[in-house]
C-alpha cells in the first residue's frame, strides 16, 4: 500500500503575509476540491468533451437519439464500474462482473421458459448472481486465491455455462422486451430506463459508501487490512458482501439491457465489459491502491467514455481513434489519481 | 475500575496485581524465546520491558495480547488463570494492546479510526453512521485526555507520527482497557514526537484508570514513564527493580554486560 511508505515530517508551512497568503489560500483551497473531490476533474473533462461535439457535430450529437446512444454506450459500462469501485476500495477486482452483467438474464430466459413466472425468474437469475459473488468472494478470502484470478476464471466459467446452454443460438424474444407498458419502460424498453437505474443505483452506492458503517468498514478493510481486523472490522465478511454486492448489482442492470436490446447474444464476452468499467473506475478518480474511491466518480467515467465514443462517431472520425483516446484518457486519469493521493499524504493537516 | 489508586508521587504503594506471569515458556521450532517468565503488574502501575533485540520482549507481549499462545505456565488476569486463542478474547479480559506498526487506516478521518469497529449509528437495518456526534464525542474525548490534533477531521495519513501513535493509544484506552500494552510506542519518533505519546501515558497513568506494560529501547524515556523496569536476557527476566532503586547507570552497565556475554557465547560456540 502506497501510503504505509515513510511519510517525511513535512516542515509547518510559512504563511507569507498579505496578498501573496491569500492567493495562495485560494489556490490552496482550490486543490483541496480537487484532492478531496476526485468527480471535479473528470466532470470538467466531460463537460468539455460535452461542448467540443456539440460545437463540431452541432445538434447531430446533442439531438436525443445521439445522446441515447451515448447513454447505451454509458449504460453497461456504468452499472458494472459502480459495483467494482467498492472492490477497488477493497484493493480487490472483480473481473467476472462484466460476464455476471450478460449471464444473469440468461438464466432469467431459461429459468422462463422453464415455465417459471416472469417475476420469480428474475428474482431468482438476480439469486444466482448474488450466489456467483458469494462464490467469487468465499473463494478469495477462504482458500486466500487473488481475487485477480478468482474472478478471472468465473468469467471463464460463466461464459460457458452460456455457451452451453443455449446451444450457441441467439435468445429472443426476451420477456417484458416488446410487451410495451410500464414494467416493460421501467425494466429497459424505454431508453433511458437503463441509465437512470445505473444513476439510481449510484446515489444508493454513494450513500452506502459513505454514510454507512458498511462503508466505513469497505474503505477500512481498504485502506489497512491488519489495522482495521485488530479493530474488530469483520473484513473477510466485508468482502464476501462487496463481491455479492457487484454481482447482483451487473445481474441487476444485465437484466434491464437485455429487455432493452430484446435478444441476448452467446458470442458476446464479459472481459470487454470488465475493462471498460474498470477504465471508468480509474477516469472517475478511484486508484487502484485500496482505501480510496468514489461511486459518482465511477458513474461519470462512464458517461465520459460513452459521449467519447458517441461523439467521436459522429464527428467521423474512425471508432480505431475511440480506443487510442479511451487509452490515453486512463493514463492521465490514473497519474492523477496517484499524484493526488501522494498529495494528501504529504499535507499536514492544518 | 473504581478501585483506582491514589495518584501517587515518587514511591507508588504496590496495589492488587491485576496481572500475573508465572513460569510462561515459548517456543517456535528449534528456538527458544521464553524460557520460564515471571513478571507481576501492579493496579495503575506502569512497568517498562527493556532487554536487547531477541531477548523475548515482543513475543511476550504477543502471548499477553492473544496474538500467541504460551507452551507452558500461567498467565493469571485478576488472579484468575486464563489462556487466550485471539486478540479479541484478551479484549474481553480488558487487555489492549498498540502495536509498534500503527494500527490506523490512513485514508479515514481521525474521528472515524478513533470509533472503528463501535461506529456510532442511528437506528434502523442500514446503519447510517452519526457522523456529527461521533465528531463531537472524539473531540470531547481527546480533549479529556489532553491529545491534540490538528482536527478529528483530518485523515490518519496527514498526522504526524506521534500523533497517529497517540490516536492509537487514545482508541485503545477509549475501550477503558484494565492492563495497556504498548509495543515500542516510542520507535522512530522524534523528541517532540515522543513528548506528546509519554505525557499521554503519564497521564493515563495518573489517572489509575489502567494498568500499563512498555516497551521501548530508550531508558530516559522508560526512567520517566515507569514506575518499575524489568529486564530481560536471552528468554528470562533477569532484574526486577522499581525505577527509584535503579539508576540510568546500573541499567547501561547491565546491559552491556548482558550484550558482551552474547558476543563472547557467540564467539565460543564458533569456537
Amino acid at each position: 500500500m502506497a501510503s504505509s511508505a515513510p511519510t517525511e515530517t513535512a516542515a509547518p508551512v510559512e504563511t507569507p503575509p498579505g496578498q501573496q497568503h491569500q492567493a495562495r489560500s485560494l489556490g490552496l483551497r482550490v486543490l483541496r476540491v480537487f484532492l478531496y473531490q476526485r468527480e471535479v476533474t473528470p466532470i470538467l473533462i466531460t463537460v468539455g468533451l460535452f461542448v467540443y461535439f456539440s460545437i463540431r457535430a452541432g445538434s447531430t450529437f446533442t439531438d436525443s437519439l445521439s445522446l441515447s446512444s451515448a447513454a447505451g454506450y454509458a449504460g453497461p459500462i456504468g452499472a458494472i464500474a459502480v459495483g467494482q469501485v467498492l472492490l477497488l476500495v477493497l484493493a480487490e477486482i472483480d473481473l467476472s462482473a462484466g460476464q455476471v452483467f450478460l449471464f444473469t438474464p440468461w438464466v432469467e430466459y431459461w429459468l422462463h421458459n422453464l415455465g417459471v413466472p416472469l417475476g420469480l425468474s428474475i428474482a431468482l437469475a438476480l439469486l444466482v448472481a448474488c450466489g456467483v459473488g458469494a462464490v467469487n468472494g468465499l473463494i478469495t478470502v477462504r482458500l486466500n486465491v487473488p481475487s485477480f484470478v478468482t474472478t478471472l476464471a468465473m468469467n471463464f466459467i460463466l461464459f460457458g455455462l452460456v455457451l452451453i446452454y443455449s446451444n450457441q443460438t441467439q435468445a429472443t424474444p426476451i420477456p417484458l422486451s416488446s410487451s410495451g407498458g410500464f414494467w416493460s419502460h421501467l425494466m429497459g424498453a424505454w431508453q433511458w430506463s437503463e441509465i437512470l437505474w445505473v444513476l439510481a443505483i449510484t446515489i444508493v452506492m454513494t450513500v452506502v459508501l459513505n454514510r454507512t458503517r458498511f462503508g466505513v468498514r469497505i474503505v477500512a478493510t481498504g485502506g489497512n487490512p491488519v489495522g482495521a481486523a485488530e479493530a474488530g472490522v469483520p473484513t473477510r465478511r466485508v468482502k464476501v458482501w462487496c463481491f455479492v454486492l457487484c454481482s447482483f448489482l451487473s445481474g441487476l442492470v444485465g437484466i434491464v439491457d437485455a429487455v432493452k436490446y430484446g435478444s441476448l447474444d452467446p458470442g458476446n464476452f464479459g472481459v470487454d465489459y470488465i475493462l471498460y468499467a474498470v477504465g471508468a473506475c480509474v477516469i472517475g478518480g478511484t486508484a487502484l491502491t485500496g482505501g480510496r474511491g468514489t461511486v459518482v466518480g465511477a458513474f461519470i467515467g462512464a458517461i465520459l467514455i460513452g459521449i467519447l465514443e458517441d461523439g467521436l462517431t459522429l464527428i467521423g472520425v474512425s471508432t480505431n481513434d475511440f480506443y487510442v483516446w479511451v487509452g490515453v484518457v486512463i493514463i492521465f486519469a490514473m497519474a492523477l489519481n496517484v499524484q493526488f493521493d501522494r498529495l494528501i499524504a504529504r499535507s499536514r493537516a492544518a | 475500575m473504581s478501585s483506582a489508586a491514589e495518584p501517587t508521587p515518587a514511591v507508588p504503594t504496590p496495589g492488587d496485581p491485576v496481572l500475573e506471569v508465572r513460569g510462561v515458556t515459548k517456543r517456535f521450532g528449534a528456538l527458544v524465546v521464553l524460557r520460564g517468565i515471571d513478571l507481576v503488574l501492579r493496579e495503575g502501575e506502569v512497568l517498562g520491558l527493556v532487554g536487547d533485540n531477541g531477548a523475548g520482549k515482543s513475543t511476550l507481549v504477543k502471548i499477553l495480547s492473544g496474538f500467541h499462545q504460551q507452551d507452558g505456565g500461567d498467565v493469571l488476569v485478576a488472579g484468575e488463570p486464563v489462556r487466550f486463542n485471539s486478540v479479541q478474547h484478551a479484549r474481553t479480559h480488558g487487555i489492549e494492546t498498540v502495536y509498534q506498526d500503527l494500527a490506523l487506516i490512513p485514508q479515514l478521518p481521525v474521528y472515524l479510526n478513533l470509533f472503528l469497529g463501535h461506529e456510532i449509528t442511528r437506528v434502523g437495518a442500514l446503519r447510517f453512521l452519526d457522523k456529527r456526534e461521533m465528531r463531537k464525542l472524539a473531540r470531547q474525548y481527546l480533549d479529556e485526555i489532553h491529545v491534540r490534533v490538528p482536527s478529528v477531521e483530518a485523515e490518519a495519513v496527514q498526522l504526524s507520527g506521534g500523533q497517529r501513535q497517540a490516536i492509537a493509544v487514545a482508541r485503545a484506552v477509549r475501550a477503558a482497557p484494565k492492563i495497556l500494552l504498548l509495543d515500542e510506542p516510542l520507535a522512530a519518533m522524534g523528541a517532540r514526537e515522543s513528548r506528546l505519546i509519554i505525557d499521554l501515558v503519564k497521564d493515563l497513568a495518573s489517572s489509575g484508570r489502567v494498568s500499563i506494560i512498555v516497551i521501548d529501547h530508550n531508558y530516559a524515556h522508560l526512567f520517566e514513564l515507569c514506575d518499575r523496569i524489568n529486564v530481560m536476557q536471552g528468554g528470562r527476566i533477569v532484574r526486577d527493580q522499581p525505577v527509584h532503586e535503579t539508576s540510568l547507570e546500573d541499567l547501561t552497565q547491565l546491559m552491556i554486560t548482558s550484550y558482551r556475554q552474547q558476543i563472547d557465547d557467540v564467539a565460543s560456540a564458533g569456537a
